[in-house]
């Protein structure tokens, strides 16, 4: 994958839209939430909870896109089109390679975060 | 509701955390109020018990979902007119257009760019501005004296006799300014013209009976009376010459021609009552007062004074205003001529 995890010159934009130790305290929201994320979507993939599906992969893609982790969020964004029954067929990125996605942008914002 | 630094009280609807906390901190910094809600159900609690001046709604919601939001909002006559803003990430047309159909006022696609949320707050709370000024003219129009008196007499078609005073105004060469300009603006200058005139009118105790294209007709001192009824609608003819003035300079400022306003007043004894059908019927009042100051405010033209009185009027005035005689003047329909006067606009002695 030749996209960076991070985005750059939107995370940049996030900072200073407002303020920088806004975004940062912004961050550690998104990882205390996304983990829970990840997890109503096993959840619900392992129900066929359809509403659940989409709106966990609904969340994950728009705060992905909001710090530029581009890549996590045109994946959840695939996973919410698809609906929760293509990916218990198969038919989408796995909810492992997604996991492995979101640890490498846990990984990229902590940086970010302490830098 | 919104103070004099243009700061509005904002909701913010969104389950999701980032979502919220980041939508609240841009709408801060543009300086507004701001609370939040994570559902749609906690969202509609919120705006039963509080005035809000906007909404900004997720779709994607637990419990209560954006589109029952919507659908509630529309079904309850007191947050029927509050604006919302949809911010999702929605995929598909289809439920874009469906949020506009339910009366979303505008769909903004997150990650929501601070730049076009200033713009698109800016314009609904422009719009819902423009809103509540005309119910407030409508409440206005439909004044609590004549609902007042409708509750206590009951409806009923016919008139009674009363003392009162009645004022006729206009703007001057409104054809031609209408003519010259596209109707939008005219529709526009009506609006704050109204708005201006009502204000004067109403807060010297008259009621407005008739609009008629820029032409306007009140009483004051029916349905109730009015103690001083002729004093009042003189001072209020003055308070709307004021408001003119004031208006025009605001209109030079961008390059607007001036308006001017002829006014017309006349008291003594009328028949004052519910005229029409049953179905529809307005306050009105008719008699050869009420003739004799649509008269006068046409002479206005002839004399180019902005405000012209009738004997009556002047008697009742006393020596508290410069009142300038003008003599007696022919009116078509009247057997004698009429002594008219002027009121000099904003000179009270």
């Amino acid at each position: 994958m030749s996209a960076p995890t991070i985005d750059q010159a939107t995370f940049e934009a996030l900072k200073e839209t407002t303020g920088g130790d806004f975004a940062l305290e912004l961050v550690d929201t998104f990882l205390q939430e996304a983990p829970a994320m990840l997890d109503t979507l096993r959840d619900a993939l392992a129900v066929q909870d359809v509403d659940r599906f989409r709106r966990a992969a609904h969340s994950l893609k728009s705060n992905s896109n909001t710090f530029g982790a581009l890549t996590l969020g045109a994946m959840a964004r695939e996973l919410e089109l698809a609906g929760v029954a293509k990916a218990a067929a198969g038919a989408t990125p796995s909810l492992d390679a997604l996991a492995e996605e979101y640890a490498r942008v846990a990984a990229a914002l902590s940086a970010l975060r302490h830098a | 509701m919104r103070d004099l630094r243009g700061a509005a009280r904002l909701l913010v609807v969104d389950d999701n955390k980032v979502n919220r906390l980041l939508l609240a901190r841009s709408l801060e910094i543009q300086g507004h109020n701001v609370a939040t809600a994570e559902n749609g159900r906690v969202a509609l609690e919120q705006l039963r018990r509080e005035i809000f001046d906007l909404v900004l709604l997720d779709m994607e919601m637990p419990e209560m979902d954006g589109f029952q939001v919507l659908e509630q909002l529309l079904r309850d006559t007191q947050l029927r007119d509050l604006p919302v803003i949809v911010t999702s990430s929605l995929e598909g047309v289809g439920n874009v257009a469906r949020c506009i159909e339910l009366g979303a006022e505008d769909y903004l696609a997150k990650p929501v760019n601070p730049v076009l949320l200033k713009a698109r707050i800016g314009a609904s709370l422009e719009k819902k501005r423009l809103r509540d000024q005309q119910k407030d003219l409508v409440r206005r129009f439909a004044t609590p004296e004549v609902a007042q008196d409708l509750q206590n007499s009951g409806f009923s078609l016919g008139g009674k006799r009363v003392h009162a005073s009645v004022m006729f105004s206009d703007i001057r060469s409104f054809t031609t300014l209408a003519e010259s300009q596209p109707p939008e603006e005219t529709i526009e200058l009506l609006n704050t013209y109204y708005a201006l005139m009502f204000d004067a009118i109403s807060s010297h105790g008259g009621v407005v009976t008739l609009m008629m294209g820029d032409g306007l007709m009140s009483v004051f001192g029916a349905p109730i009376p009015l103690p001083e009824h002729e004093e009042m609608a003189v001072r209020a003819a003055q308070e709307m010459v004021e408001m003119i003035v004031l208006f025009n300079l605001e209109r030079d400022s961008v390059g607007k021609p001036p308006i001017t306003i002829g006014i017309g007043i006349a008291s003594g004894e009328m028949v004052a009552g519910y005229t029409g059908t049953n179905e529809r019927a307005t306050y009105t009042c008719v008699g050869d007062t009420v003739n004799l100051a649509a008269r006068l405010e046409t002479h206005t033209k002839v004399v180019h004074r902005a405000i012209l009185i009738d004997q009556a009027t002047r008697a009742a005035l006393g020596e508290r205003f410069a009142v300038e005689p003008l003599g007696p003047v022919p009116f078509r329909g009247k057997a004698a001529a009429v002594e008219v006067f002027s009121v000099s606009p904003g000179q009270k002695r």
